[in-house]
C-alpha cells in the first residue's frame, strides 16, 4: 500500500495545470489593464489637445477666448519656478545627504534626521502649501513670489532628493575614499574631488525625477495663493507668476467645453516638459554608468 | 633618541636627513581594541629604511591591522582605540599636534585590490600632486612621467594617458595605484597584500617593482604569501593572535627561526 | 633640475584654509541637514497655532463631532469635520478596491511569471503611470471617466466619489506594484526552487509561498498607497465635487478634507476669518490621518519581516 497513488496525482495535475492558467491570465489580464489605462490616457489628452497646438498657443497670454488663449506666462513662470527649486533643493538635498553619509556619527540626533526625512516623505503635498502659505507668503512676508512659491516646492521635494543623494553616495565604493585619505587628502577634497564625482550620475538622475514632481505639482501652488490670469511675465524672483499646472487647473474648471481643448493642450505642452526632463535623466543614467 | 622633537615638529617634513638613526618606524608598546576586541597586543617593531619588511602571518592576525595603523587609516573604523606609541622618523604619530594629512602625505599606501579612482590615467596619478597644491601642468606632466616609469608601467599606457584607468587590466591598475603613490615622492610605501587580487604573472611584476622600488623607498609590506616575504624582503615579522611573535632577517625567519610557531607556520601546519 | 615633490607640497600654499575649511564644512553640513527636521518642526508647529486660533472661535466638540460641514454660511456656519473625513474614505475605499487587486496582481506578474525581458519594459512603463502629474489624472477623470461612466450608470452626477475613486486607484497602481514586487521579489530563490522542485504550479508557489513569505511588505505598500490616496488633492479637487455631505451616497457631488483646502484657497477667503483657520484644522486632521499611515506602514513592515 502506498500512500501516494500516481493515478492521483497525475488526475489531480491536470486540474491543478488549468488554475495555474487561469491565474497566470488573470495577472497578466490585470497587469495589461494598468497600461491601458496609460495608453487611454495619453490617447484621449493627445487626441484633445493636439488640434489647439500652435506657435501661437505657445507665445499668447492667457485670454477669456479660448481659441486666443496661450500659455506663455504660465510656461515662462514655470521656468522661473525652477530657476528657484533647482539650485534650492539640490543644494539641500545634497548637503544633507554628505552630512548624512560622510559626517553623521551613529547617534539619536543622526536617527532622529533620518526617521524624520522618510516622514516628511509622507505628507500630503496640500499640507506643504499650508507651510508655504504660513512661513514664506505671509511670515516672510515673501507674498505670492517665485521665491515663495519655489522654497516651498524646494522642502516638498527635499525628501526624495535627499535619499537620492544618500544612495548615489552610498554606492560609491569605500576603497575609493582610502585610496584618497591614504594619500594624504583632507577629507573634504576626498568628498569634492572622488565622492562626488563618482554619486553625480545617481544625484542628478534622482534630482531630475524630484523636480519633474515639481513641475507637476499643483496644490501646494493653489494654497500659496499664486494666481492665474496674468497678463505679464516676472522680471525677478520677487515678482509674482503663474505655473503650467496652475493655468491647466484653471482652464479645465471653466464651463466652456471650449476651454477643455486648451486645457488638454495645456496638459501636452506640460507632458512634453516632463518627457524631456526625464529623457534628460536617462541619458545621463546610460552615459554614465560607470564600473568600478 | 638622538634628535630635537621640537625641530621637527616645526619643519616634519622635510626632517629626513637629520635622522642620524635608519629607524623609520619604531612601534613601543602598541595596544590596539576593535571595541572589546583586543586586536593588536604590546606590538614592538623596529622596521629599517630602504628595506623591504614583510609582515606575514595567519587570517586575522592583525597584520592588516598594524601597516593600517602605521598611516592611521584604521582610525576610519568607528571604535577603534589605541595605546602605546609608534614613532615615525622620530615622531610620535598619535600626537595631537600631528595631522593625519601630513603623516599620509609622507607615508604612501597600495590597497588589496586595485582602486584608482574612475578618472583617467593621468589624472589618478597627478591625484596627490594636485590636491596638495602643486598646479603647474609642465610639473605635472613630469611627475606623472616619473612615476609611471617609477611604477614599471610608462611603456605600456603611455599613449592612452586620458583612457579611464578602469579600462587596462588588474595587474596594470595595481601598477597605477603604485604610480598614484610614488607621485608624491613618499618617504615609506606601505603595501597590503598587493597582489592577492592578481594573477601569477602581475603579481611577478609587482614583486620585481617591489625590489626596484626599494632603492628608494622603504617598505612594509604584509603578504598572506610566505613565498612571497621569502622572495622580496629583508626582514620579516610573524604575527600570531596580534602579537609579534618573532621578528628578524628573512633569512633567518625562513630558515632557523627560533620559535616554535613560527617554524609551525612557515612549514604549513596551520594557517 | 626641480625640487623634489614633498618640497613644493611643504611650500604650498593653504595649509592653513584647508584646516579651516575641515572645521567650518561639517557645520555647515549639519545646518543644512536640519532644515528638514525644521521643516517637520515647521509643518507642526503651524498646523497647531492656527488650528489652536481656529479652536477659539469654534469648539472641540463641534469640531470632532459635528455631522454637519457648512463653513460659508453667514449666520449659521457649522464645523462638524465628519462630513469631509467621509467624503475622503469613500474616495479611499473606491481607490483601494481598484488599486490592491489590480496593482498585486501586477506584482505578482511581474515577479512570478514574466520574463526578464517583460519585466524589463513593464515596470518602466508603470513608473510612467507614478510620474503623470496629479492634475492630468484630474482633468481625465472629469472629462474621460464620469462621462463614460455616466454612460453605463446616468444616476451618477458630474461631480461623484466614483470617478475620482477609480483614477485615484490608477493613481497609486504603481506605487502597490513596485513596493509588493519589491517585497516578492527579495524572497530567496531558493525557496522558489524548493517547492518548484516538489512539483507545484507556478501559481501554487506564488500562492503558498511568495506571497505570505512578502506579507509585510504586500500590506505595508497597501498601507502607504492608503496614505497617498487620503492626500491626494487635484483628483477630488476637480472630480469629486465641493459638497460635504454625510451619507451613504456615492454618484452625488462630495467634498474631501484635501479639496476643502483648495476650495478656501481659490477663493479670497480674508486672512484672519475663520474659515481661513478652518482650513488649519482640516489640514491638521489630514496630517494626522497620514501620519497614522505612514508610522503603521513602518510598523508592519519592520514588526512581521519575515526571517529568511
Amino acid at each position: 500500500m502506498r500512500y501516494i497513488e500516481q493515478q492521483q496525482v497525475v488526475k489531480r495535475m491536470n486540474g491543478r495545470k488549468i488554475i495555474n492558467s487561469i491565474f497566470k491570465g488573470i495577472f497578466m489580464l490585470a497587469t495589461l489593464l494598468a497600461l491601458l489605462a496609460l495608453v487611454i490616457l495619453l490617447y484621449r489628452i493627445i487626441t484633445q489637445g493636439a488640434g489647439h497646438l500652435s506657435l501661437d498657443f505657445l507665445t499668447n497670454f492667457a485670454s477669456r477666448f479660448p481659441e486666443q488663449a496661450g500659455i506663455k506666462a504660465a510656461l515662462v513662470g514655470s521656468l522661473w519656478l525652477m530657476a528657484v527649486v533647482a539650485p534650492t533643493a539640490l543644494i539641500l538635498g545634497v548637503g544633507s545627504a554628505i552630512y548624512l553619509e560622510e559626517y553623521a556619527k551613529r547617534n539619536r540626533v543622526t536617527d532622529f534626521i533620518r526617521v524624520n526625512i522618510s516622514n516628511l516623505a509622507g505628507v500630503p503635498s496640500v499640507v506643504f502649501g499650508l507651510l508655504g502659505l504660513t512661513i514664506f507668503v505671509r511670515a516672510l512676508a515673501l507674498g505670492t513670489s517665485v521665491l515663495a512659491a519655489g522654497f516651498t516646492m524646494s522642502l516638498l521635494i527635499l525628501p526624495v532628493i535627499i535619499v537620492a543623494s544618500q544612495e548615489a553616495i552610498r554606492s560609491v565604493p569605500g576603497e575609493l575614499r582610502d585610496a584618497s585619505l591614504g594619500m594624504g587628502a583632507t577629507k573634504w577634497q576626498t568628498i569634492v574631488k572622488i565622492i562626488l564625482p563618482a554619486a553625480i550620475p545617481g544625484i542628478l538622475t534622482g534630482s531630475i525625477l524630484a523636480l519633474s514632481r515639481a513641475i507637476g505639482e499643483t496644490a501646494p501652488l493653489i494654497v500659496v495663493g499664486i494666481p492665474v490670469i496674468i497678463q505679464f511675465l516676472p522680471s525677478g524672483v520677487m515678482d509674482t507668476f503663474t505655473a503650467l499646472p496652475m493655468q491647466i487647473y484653471d482652464w479645465s474648471s471653466r464651463p466652456q467645453q471650449e476651454f477643455q481643448v486648451v486645457a488638454a493642450a495645456g496638459i501636452i505642452v506640460l507632458m512634453a516638459f516632463l518627457l524631456f526632463m526625464n529623457s534628460i535623466a536617462v541619458i545621463i543614467r546610460n552615459k554614465f554608468n560607470k564600473r568600478y | 633618541m638622538t634628535m630635537n622633537s621640537t625641530a621637527i615638529a616645526t619643519d616634519a617634513v622635510i626632517e629626513q636627513d637629520i635622522v642620524s638613526s635608519n629607524s623609520v618606524y619604531k612601534t613601543n608598546q602598541l595596544n590596539l581594541w576593535y571595541g572589546a576586541n583586543h586586536a593588536l597586543k604590546n606590538i614592538d617593531l623596529d622596521i629599517k629604511e630602504n628595506e623591504v619588511t614583510a609582515i606575514i602571518g595567519p587570517s586575522g592576525c592583525g597584520k592588516s591591522t598594524y601597516i593600517k595603523t602605521l598611516n592611521r587609516m584604521v582610525e576610519l573604523v568607528p571604535s577603534v582605540k589605541t595605546s602605546g606609541e609608534i614613532l615615525y622618523r622620530g615622531r610620535n604619530i598619535f600626537d595631537k599636534s600631528y595631522g593625519v594629512e601630513e603623516l599620509r602625505t609622507r607615508v604612501g599606501m597600495v590597497f588589496q585590490k586595485p582602486n584608482p579612482f574612475p578618472k583617467s590615467i593621468y589624472d589618478n596619478v597627478a591625484y596627490g600632486p594636485r590636491i596638495h597644491g602643486i598646479k603647474n601642468k609642465k610639473i605635472l606632466d613630469e611627475i606623472v612621467e616619473k612615476s609611471l616609469r617609477g611604477a614599471a608601467i610608462w611603456d605600456e599606457v603611455k599613449d592612452r594617458l586620458t583612457e579611464n584607468a578602469y579600462s587596462i587590466s588588474g595587474g596594470q591598475q595595481q601598477r597605477i595605484c603604485i604610480a598614484r603613490a610614488l607621485a608624491i615622492e613618499p618617504d615609506v610605501i606601505l603595501m597590503d597584500e598587493p597582489t592577492s587580487a592578481l594573477d601569477p604573472i602581475s603579481t611577478l611584476k609587482i614583486e620585481e617593482l617591489v625590489q626596484e622600488l626599494k632603492k628608494d623607498y622603504s617598505i612594509i609590506i604584509v603578504t598572506h604569501n610566505m613565498q612571497q616575504a621569502a622572495r622580496i624582503s629583508d626582514k620579516t615579522a610573524f604575527f600570531l593572535n596580534g602579537e609579534v611573535v618573532e621578528y628578524d632577517t628573512t633569512d633567518t625567519i625562513f630558515s632557523n627561526p627560533s620559535d616554535k610557531r613560527t617554524e609551525d607556520y612557515i612549514s604549513g601546519r596551520f594557517g | 633640475m626641480r625640487q623634489s615633490v614633498q618640497e613644493m607640497i611643504a611650500q604650498s600654499k593653504g595649509k592653513k584654509n584647508k584646516q579651516v575649511l575641515e572645521k567650518i564644512i561639517p557645520v555647515i553640513l549639519f545646518l543644512i541637514a536640519s532644515v528638514s527636521v525644521l521643516t517637520t518642526i515647521g509643518i507642526v508647529l503651524t498646523l497647531i497655532f492656527e488650528t489652536v486660533t481656529f479652536f477659539t472661535r469654534v469648539s472641540i466638540s463641534e469640531f470632532l463631532f459635528g455631522t454637519t460641514w457648512l463653513p460659508f454660511s453667514n449666520k449659521d456656519a457649522q464645523f462638524g469635520i465628519w462630513p469631509l473625513i467621509l467624503g475622503t474614505l469613500k474616495v479611499t475605499a473606491i481607490a483601494i478596491v481598484v488599486a490592491v487587486p489590480i496593482g498585486i496582481s501586477a506584482a505578482i506578474y511581474l515577479s512570478e511569471y514574466a520574463s526578464e525581458s517583460v519585466r524589463r519594459v513593464v515596470k518602466p512603463v508603470l513608473e510612467v503611470l507614478a510620474g503623470i502629474p496629479t492634475i492630468v489624472y484630474g482633468f481625465f477623470a472629469l472629462t474621460f471617466v464620469t462621462p463614460v461612466l455616466q454612460s453605463f450608470f446616468p444616476d451618477i452626477k458630474i461631480f461623484n466619489a466614483i470617478s475620482p475613486g477609480i483614477v485615484v486607484g490608477i493613481m497609486i497602481i504603481p506605487m502597490i506594484a513596485s513596493l509588493s514586487e519589491d517585497a516578492m521579489s527579495s524572497v530567496p530563490k531558493q525557496i522558489r526552487e524548493g517547492a518548484l522542485a516538489m512539483g507545484s504550479t507556478k501559481f501554487e508557489v506564488a500562492w503558498k509561498i511568495t506571497v505570505p513569505a512578502a506579507m509585510s511588505g504586500i500590506v505595508a505598500s497597501v498601507v502607504l498607497a492608503v496614505s497617498r490616496a487620503i492626500g491626494e488633492t487635484m483628483i477630488v479637487s476637480m472630480a469629486g465635487g465641493s459638497t460635504p455631505r454625510f451619507d451613504g451616497d456615492f454618484a452625488g457631488s462630495i467634498q474631501t478634507m484635501t479639496a476643502y483646502i483648495v476650495q478656501v484657497s481659490k477663493g479670497d477667503a480674508g486672512y484672519g476669518t475663520t474659515i481661513y483657520y478652518s482650513i488649519y484644522a482640516v489640514g491638521f486632521t489630514l496630517f494626522l490621518f497620514t501620519m497614522a499611515m505612514n508610522l503603521l506602514a513602518g510598523y508592519v513592515s519592520k514588526r512581521f519581516r519575515e526571517e529568511y
